[in-house]
C-alpha cells in the first residue's frame, strides 16, 4: 500500500512539472493532446523507478502545502539579501586578498536529509561559508570558512538564522 | 537573425568571462582547480544559451540550456566521484 | 519594463565578471570555489531573470514559452550549483589539497581526511 502511494505521488509531481514544461503548446496556451500523452506516459516510468528514493527519511512532511508557502517568504525574503551580501563580501575579498580561512565543525541539530540539504545549500550561497561534508551519523557540518573568528563555533555564530529556517521549512 | 540587440550584447559579454575562465582551465596547478574551472564555465555557458536564445528569439536554444544545465551537473558529479576515489 | 531587463542585465554581466575574476584571483581550491559558485550563480540567476520578463513582456504563446522555459532554468541552475560545489569542495579535500594557510582543519582531525591508499589522480604542485 506504501509503495503504490510512493509511486503514484510521484509520478503526479513528475506529471506537474511536465505540465510546467509544455504550457502554451497548444491552443489558446493550453497543450497539446500530444504532449499530455508523453507526458503521462513519462511520469509513469519516472515514478515506477525512482517513487521508492524520493520519500525516504521523512520526505512526506514536504507535502504540506504552508510549507511551501514558508519556502517562497524564505527565497525573496532573508536568501536572497543574504546572497547579494555574499556577493559584495566576495568583491571586497577579491579587491583587498584579505583572507583567514579555515574548516570549522558544528552541529545544527536537524534530523531529515532534506533538512539537512536545504541548510547545506543555503550555507553554501550565503556569505564566507562553503559546506565541505556532513557526517550522517551524528549530523555534524563542516564548513570552510573564509574568515575564521572562532575555531569551535555555534551554529548560530556561522550561518545565522539559517538552521531555524532550514527547521520550519523541512522538518 | 538577431531581433534583441542588448542579449546579443550580454551574451557576447558572457563569452568572454568563459575565456577568462579557460585560463584557469589551462594553468590550475591540481585536478581540482580545472574540475572547479569546468564547473563555473558550464554555469556560465548555460547562462549564455539563454541569453543568445532570447536574442535569436529560438526557444529551441531554451531548451538546449535545460538540458545542458542537467547533464553537465551529473558530469561534474562524476570528475568529483573520480578525483574521490578513482574509477571504481 | 524595458529599464528593468537593462538593470537585470547590467547586474548579471557585472557579477558574472566578477566570478571570473574571483576564480583567476584567489589563492587555492577551496576560495576558488568560493567565488566562483557564489557570484556565477547570482549573476546567471539575473541574466536569467531578464529573459523571463522579456518573454513576458512579449506575451503571446512564444513569448510564455520563453518565460516558463527561462524559469525552469533558473531552478535548475539554483538546485545543482550548490551540490556540485560542495561535491567538487569535498573530492578535493580528499584527494589531499590542503587548504591554503588554513587556521584550523576539523575535517582532517575528524578523520575524514585523505586516505593511506589514494588511487585517486595527483598532480604535484
Amino acid at each position: 500500500m506504501r509503495r503504490v502511494a510512493e509511486w503514484t505521488t510521484t509520478a503526479l509531481l513528475v506529471f506537474a512539472l511536465y505540465l510546467v514544461f509544455s504550457a502554451f503548446s497548444g491552443r489558446w496556451g493550453l497543450w497539446a493532446p500530444d504532449e499530455l500523452l508523453a507526458g503521462a506516459v513519462i511520469a509513469l516510468l519516472v515514478g515506477l523507478a525512482t517513487g521508492p528514493l524520493v520519500w525516504k527519511r521523512g520526505g512526506w512532511r514536504l507535502l504540506q502545502p504552508q510549507r511551501w508557502l514558508l519556502f517562497l517568504v524564505y527565497l525573496v525574503g532573508p536568501f536572497l539579501y543574504a546572497m547579494a551580501k555574499a556577493n559584495l563580501d566576495v568583491a571586497w575579498r577579491v579587491i583587498t586578498g584579505r583572507i583567514n580561512p579555515g574548516i570549522v565543525r558544528f552541529n545544527p541539530n536537524l534530523q531529515t536529509d532534506v533538512g539537512r540539504t536545504f541548510l547545506a545549500n543555503s550555507i553554501t550561497l550565503t556569505p564566507g561559508t562553503l559546506t565541505m561534508d556532513v557526517d550522517d551519523a551524528t549530523g555534524d557540518f563542516f564548513v570552510h570558512w573564509i574568515n575564521v573568528k572562532d575555531a569551535s563555533p555555534t551554529a548560530d555564530a556561522v550561518c545565522g538564522p539559517f538552521p531555524r529556517w532550514a527547521r520550519r521549512v523541512a522538518e | 537573425m538577431i531581433v534583441a540587440l542588448p542579449f546579443a550584447v550580454a551574451g557576447l559579454a558572457m563569452l568572454g568571462f568563459i575565456f577568462v575562465c579557460m585560463v584557469r582551465l589551462g594553468i590550475g596547478p591540481t585536478a581540482a582547480d580545472r574540475a572547479v574551472a569546468l564547473d563555473t564555465i558550464n554555469t556560465l555557458v548555460v547562462a549564455t544559451m539563454v541569453l543568445l536564445g532570447a536574442a535569436f528569439n529560438q526557444v529551441v536554444l531554451l531548451d538546449v540550456a535545460l538540458v545542458y544545465a542537467l547533464l553537465s551537473y551529473v558530469g561534474t558529479l562524476y570528475i568529483a566521484r573520480y578525483l574521490e576515489r578513482g574509477l571504481s | 519594463m524595458n529599464g528593468l531587463i537593462y538593470a537585470f542585465l547590467a547586474i548579471g554581466a557585472a557579477f558574472n565578471a566578477l566570478g571570473a575574476v574571483a576564480l583567476i584571483r584567489f589563492p587555492d581550491v577551496y576560495t576558488r570555489i568560493h567565488g566562483a559558485t557564489k557570484c556565477t550563480t547570482f549573476g546567471s540567476l539575473f541574466s536569467i531573470l531578464a529573459v523571463a520578463v522579456y518573454g513576458i513582456v512579449q506575451g503571446g504563446g512564444a513569448g510564455g514559452t520563453m518565460a516558463v522555459r527561462a524559469f525552469l532554468a533558473l531552478v535548475f541552475l539554483l538546485l545543482t550549483n550548490p551540490t556540485g560545489s560542495h561535491a567538487l569542495a569535498r573530492a578535493a579535500h580528499r584527494s589531499g589539497i590542503k587548504p591554503f594557510r588554513a587556521v584550523v582543519d576539523r575535517l582532517e582531525e575528524a578523520g575524514h581526511g585523505p586516505r593511506a591508499t589514494d588511487h585517486g589522480p595527483r598532480e604535484t604542485r
